[in-house]
């Protein structure tokens, strides 16, 4: 019995080095949980990426792995080791912030490289030079919205509701609060939430009324965003609404109505309706895999592999290297390169691991987001 | 104006915690545990009444009456299952068990039915009645909610002190040992309090989910959480103390982000109940019971 079961593994081995000309490439997210639908959209990106890199026969192919991290630091860390020990030679990091803070810090430490879908706090590539993000991160995000603002005249009178035991949230609102005298802006009113007293807003949000707020400031997710449209009408108060890239997806929420959300304005890398070939193409893939529309988390994870594509390509790199000498070369290359992908054209990185894209105005009229520029 | 603005939404957000806390209440005041997983049982509830008129386009009222059939079946087998076996056990191993059941019940559900968000659909409609000329709206969600806490309560209360099965209850509550020498079912009674709590899980779920309309596993947990809170303000075990805890845990939690700030809205909540409890060590409803030796 033990010889049979030797000869399995061996011939289990061998078949696996015969298939294995393919880089491991592994990344951590939360599958299960309260964040599960971010965590899912990214890898269901990144999977039809690579089946459709790994169906294209070139040189470069991949094996993905995805582990979960349920949003939990502790727990994204030991999802990192196990893909340390399956064989990962480079990482698609972790997909939201608070776990990406901790596992970068293992990227960096064992010269894996990383490239993170979604993770857009600053800390995740702070000081690291081998962790480089495919979002923007969150203070780019509040001074770009600051400028959208005053440049396109959308109003001068501003109130910021946020969550404040979210760094995504408080990162953004940070560097906005600090852009926004300089172009004229004025902040009259800024309240927050935070897990447990997210239901009701009628404080924050007559709070932003009395004090003549034209326009209110949402950089949140879509769910608690969802309830502010609602409770605002329900209050019958109607200001420009204009959030971030988490009010992506609001849309498709089951049973959503789609009117509370008519005229709110999003700066997002990514729209799910844009007319070239790519992101069609991509959209109706997403569809008919996994049955709904992807949205941009779906597209970064996408991104993602296709860059290490590019990248890994124009290095020459063979899956035989071992981590850290592809870290070396994805350093070279991701500091150098541009690429063309779904969420953005000429896309570029600094040193830092930063990305340079630009943001999409976006605007949602009857039921769909509609190009603002 | 404005004041009076704030205490209705604190009144609405109150009557949510209190619809809760009178199913948490229930439950402790009988069987004697913290039923962790009473939160959980109101996001099966609000799912299957999302279903029944969302997907199936029942009655909002069937839909009600379908989703407490269901959570009531599932108070009872979680019950069976998970809690009857332990009856003997330290108190601790239940509480454990609990928040196991908790979180059994949340990835369930998210197995189930994604993590994806769903928009509730109000069983009533988003209406309000407009007071002085609209300056005053209270939305018809939260008059439904304080009137459904209401009947509950009074329900609930009769139900203890003058049926038979509610003797029962109180005296498998006092000594479950004596109660069963008098030959009574301890288990039947055990079960059916886990019965009604489920039950009223689901009208909660319903409500809570009318009146902040989205859902997702996790919705019940965290309003369980808060609502846990009204019912040990109140006293807990204390029906009309859920009640009363419930509205005044709202109304602080309001206040509290309009005039001193919403970063430490929590704080302050959480604050008041440290105080509470300081002074009146068994909540504001609360009977502390001497045992005798």
């Amino acid at each position: 019995m033990k010889k049979v079961l030797i000869c399995a593994l061996l011939v289990l081995a061998m078949s696996a080095s015969a298939f294995g000309a393919a880089f491991k490439i592994g990344g951590t997210g939360p599958l299960t949980g309260g964040a599960a639908i971010y965590g899912n959209a990214a890898k269901n990106g990144a999977e039809i990426a690579v089946e459709e890199i790994n169906a294209m026969g070139g040189d470069v192919k991949f094996e993905l792995r995805y582990e979960d991290d349920t949003h939990d630091a502790e727990k994204a860390v030991n999802a990192y080791n196990a893909l340390k020990d399956w064989g990962m030679q480079i990482s698609l990091s972790s997909v939201t912030s608070k776990p990406a803070e901790a596992t970068s810090a293992e990227n960096f430490a064992d010269r894996i490289f990383a490239l993170t879908p979604s993770a857009s706090s600053a800390a995740v590539t702070e000081g690291k030079d081998n962790v480089f993000q495919m979002c923007f991160v969150d203070p780019n995000q509040g001074s770009a919205s600051a400028q959208y603002i005053a440049e396109k005249k959308l109003a001068k009178k501003i109130a910021i509701i946020w969550k404040n035991d979210d760094v995504y949230s408080k990162g953004i609102r940070d560097t906005f609060v600090e852009k926004a005298p300089s172009l004229g802006l004025e902040i009259v009113s800024e309240t927050t939430f935070a897990d447990g007293n997210d239901n009701d807003f009628s404080v924050q949000l007559t709070e932003a009324q009395t004090n003549g707020a034209e326009l209110v400031f949402l950089p949140m997710y879509y769910q608690p965003a969802s309830l502010i449209l609602a409770q605002a009408q329900a209050m019958g108060y109607a200001p420009k609404w204009f959030g971030v890239d988490g009010m992506d997806g609001i849309l498709t929420m089951e049973g959503f109505d789609k009117s509370l959300a008519e005229g709110v304005i999003l700066l997002t890398p990514f729209n799910a309706d844009a007319k070239d070939e790519r992101t069609q193409n991509f959209v109706k893939k997403y569809q008919a895999k996994f049955g709904e529309i992807p949205n941009q988390f779906a597209a970064d994870g996408y991104d993602c592999v296709y860059a290490y594509c590019q990248a890994l390509t124009q290095a020459k790199a063979t899956p035989d290297m071992d981590a850290k000498t592809l870290c070396g070369k994805m350093i070279e290359q991701f500091t150098t390169m541009t690429f063309n992908g779904v969420t953005g054209e000429n896309v570029k990185w600094s040193k830092n691991g930063e990305v340079t894209k630009d943001p999409k105005g976006m605007v949602i009229k009857n039921g769909a987001y509609v190009g603002l520029d | 104006m404005i004041f009076l603005n704030f205490f209705i939404s604190g009144i609405s957000l109150g009557s949510i915690y209190a619809i809760i806390a009178l199913g948490y209440t229930m439950v402790y005041g009988i069987a004697k545990m913290l039923n962790f997983a009473h939160g959980d049982v109101i996001m099966i509830g609000a799912y299957v009444c999302f279903y029944a008129f969302a997907r199936y386009h029942l009655n909002p009222f069937l839909g009600v009456a379908a989703a407490m059939l269901i959570c009531t079946l599932l108070g009872i087998i979680v019950e069976r299952l998970a809690y009857k076996p332990l009856r003997q056990a330290p108190s601790l191993a239940v509480l454990i068990t609990a928040i196991g059941m908790s979180y059994f019940l949340q990835n369930t559900a998210l197995l189930m039915w994604s993590s994806n968000p769903k928009v509730f659909p109000s069983i009533i409609g988003r209406g309000s009645f407009r007071l002085f000329d609209g300056a005053l709206s209270v939305s018809h969600i939260t008059a439904l909610t304080i009137g459904v806490c209401l009947v509950i309560m009074i329900v609930l209360s009769l139900f203890i002190s003058k049926t038979k099965m509610g003797k029962a209850m109180r005296a498998c509550s006092e000594d479950k040992g004596a109660a069963q020498l008098m030959g009574i079912n301890v288990n039947a009674t055990i079960s059916m309090t886990f019965a009604i709590g489920s039950g009223l899980a689901a009208v909660a779920g319903a409500l809570l989910c009318s009146a902040y309309p989205t859902l997702m596993p996790t919705t019940g947990a965290l309003p369980g959480i808060k609502a846990f809170t009204a019912a040990v303000f109140g006293g807990i075990g204390s029906i009309p103390g859920a009640f009363l805890g419930g509205l005044m845990l709202g109304v602080i939690e309001i206040f509290a982000k309009a005039y001193i700030s919403s970063q430490l809205s929590d704080a302050v909540v959480f604050g008041v109940l440290i105080i509470v409890l300081l002074v009146k060590p068994a909540g504001l409803l609360g009977k502390m019971t001497q045992e005798k030796v």
